[in-house]
């Protein structure tokens, strides 16, 4: 299991909470720590990976559970 | 859906007129890139620009700037939720005359609009039901009291309402051939209805439950006028695709040859094999039909294969003077095209395939997700 310096739990959010309630969190780390995402939005795994792509910083690990999405994104 | 300083919504029956009636319409599509690119919606009168709702969450200036004021704006996204995030911050922002859509492009791939194609001889009419999103049609044929469904879509409920309005039982539905881009709705109808569900046997080897043999020779009467409807094997886009001929005067040709191109024969896994059927069933034995007959496909592939009315359908005759896939004279740059370059197969194709067999039960939710997307049957789709 990764360690995370911050854990999103999003769980039962629909589209768009879990990115807002994520770059919120991100928004708040340093450079260097790591922030995990749980959702159980389907939807939001292809708009979780652009979105960190698009803001440049690093998906390091993402993972489903029973239906659990699970992303750790560190911050660039 | 009038127009207001607040924010409005807009379903997909009002997107529907506004596509057909040509309105102009700004569309701004907040999902993903690669899910814009793969599938958005499409129109004459409509500008659209993609800007992921994660781009907006610090403002929503770079939209403002993009979209020219005092145009109609509809925001969409893929359920809703994030187009009336972004449509909210455009009214606080200052601008009028904003809609999100209702039910976002989940909706859209679900509406169905019923247009009346014509009468036919002894009283009955013939309907086609046009799903916009998906580029899926639908039929159903009325007469004295009775109706027959053809490829019906899976929203069951809508055939089931319109026979209602119509005061008509449903009595068959039937399949053209084994669908891979849609979850059929005809064994469903049927169940709910009482009718009986046609298949054609050649695409049945597989399925989990009973029906009626689609077969040639085997004329199905609807109402108690001579309404035929003429089954004619078609092989080609499946090895079983078959095609009616209803009422002397309409030609349903299913999956094998739409308005602007023809069917793919790739989808059971089979191009090799069916290429020479398909070659067969549209240059030989359509061509020994009447070509006074009015073709009547199961899909569209462009919004411009849409007549008056949001009506899909084109005389024989007019289709072999202007449908590439019908003029292509050499068999070996015809096996190339069907073969070839063919673009992405429909998404999840292959459960699709599963489902329509019996051997998958998805939910609702599930189905849903399955049918995302345009269809992709015919060789000319990109």
């Amino acid at each position: 299991m990764r360690k995370a310096d911050i854990v999103v739990d999003t769980k039962g959010m629909a589209c768009p909470m879990p990115i807002v309630k994520a770059k919120k969190a991100l928004d708040g780390l340093a450079s260097g720590q790591v922030m995990e995402v749980l959702s159980t939005d389907k939807g939001s795994v292809n708009d979780f990976q652009a979105w960190v792509k698009q803001t440049k910083n690093e998906l390091l690990e993402h993972a489903e559970e029973n239906g659990v999405y699970k992303f750790y994104v560190k911050k660039v | 859906m009038e127009a207001s300083t607040g924010l409005n919504t807009m379903t997909a029956k009002d997107l529907t007129r506004i596509v057909l009636d040509k309105e102009p319409l700004f569309i701004l599509d907040v999902r993903n890139e690669s899910d814009f690119i793969d599938w958005k919606i499409e129109g004459a009168s409509i500008d659209i620009l993609n800007i992921p709702y994660f781009d907006l969450l610090d403002g929503v200036d770079e939209a403002m700037e993009k979209i020219p004021a005092g145009h109609k704006l509809l925001v969409v996204c893929a359920k809703e939720g994030s187009s009336k995030f972004i449509a909210e911050q455009m009214v606080e922002a200052g601008r009028t005359n904003v809609y999100y859509l209702e039910g976002g492009m989940k909706s859209w791939s679900e509406h169905l609009e019923p247009v009346k194609i014509g009468d036919l001889k002894d009283g009955g009419s013939l309907y086609q039901f046009v799903r916009f999103g998906k580029g899926c049609l639908s039929y159903m044929v009325i007469s004295n009291g009775e109706a027959a469904v053809i490829d019906t879509l899976r929203m069951t409920d809508v055939f089931v309402r319109f026979a209602a309005e119509q005061g008509v039982q449903i009595r068959h539905a039937l399949d053209t051939h084994l669908h891979a881009d849609h979850i059929s709705g005809g064994r469903k109808l049927a169940e709910e209805t009482g009718a009986r569900y046609w298949l054609p046997p050649k695409d049945a080897d597989e399925v989990t439950f009973s029906y009626e043999k689609l077969e040639e020779g085997r004329d199905i009467a609807v109402g108690n006028t001579l309404i035929r409807i003429q089954p004619i094997y078609s092989p080609g886009h499946t090895i079983g695709s078959t095609s009616l001929i209803i009422d002397d005067h309409y030609l349903m040709t299913g999956d094998l040859l739409f308005i602007e191109s023809i069917g793919r024969p790739d989808l059971a896994g089979k191009a090799g094999d069916w290429v020479g059927d398909l070659r067969e069933t549209l240059y030989k034995r359509y061509r020994g039909l009447s070509q006074e007959l009015i073709v009547l496909p199961a899909h569209f592939g462009k919004v411009a294969e849409l007549g008056e009315g949001g009506r899909v359908m084109a005389k024989l005759s007019d289709l072999y003077r202007s449908n590439p896939g019908l003029r292509i004279q050499d068999e070996d740059t015809f096996r190339r095209t069907v073969t070839e370059n063919l673009p992405p197969q429909p998404n999840a194709y292959q459960e699709i395939r599963l489902t329509n067999m019996g051997k998958l039960t998805p939910n609702e939710d599930e189905q849903r997700d399955m049918e995302i997307g345009p269809n992709r049957c015919a060789v000319h789709d990109r």
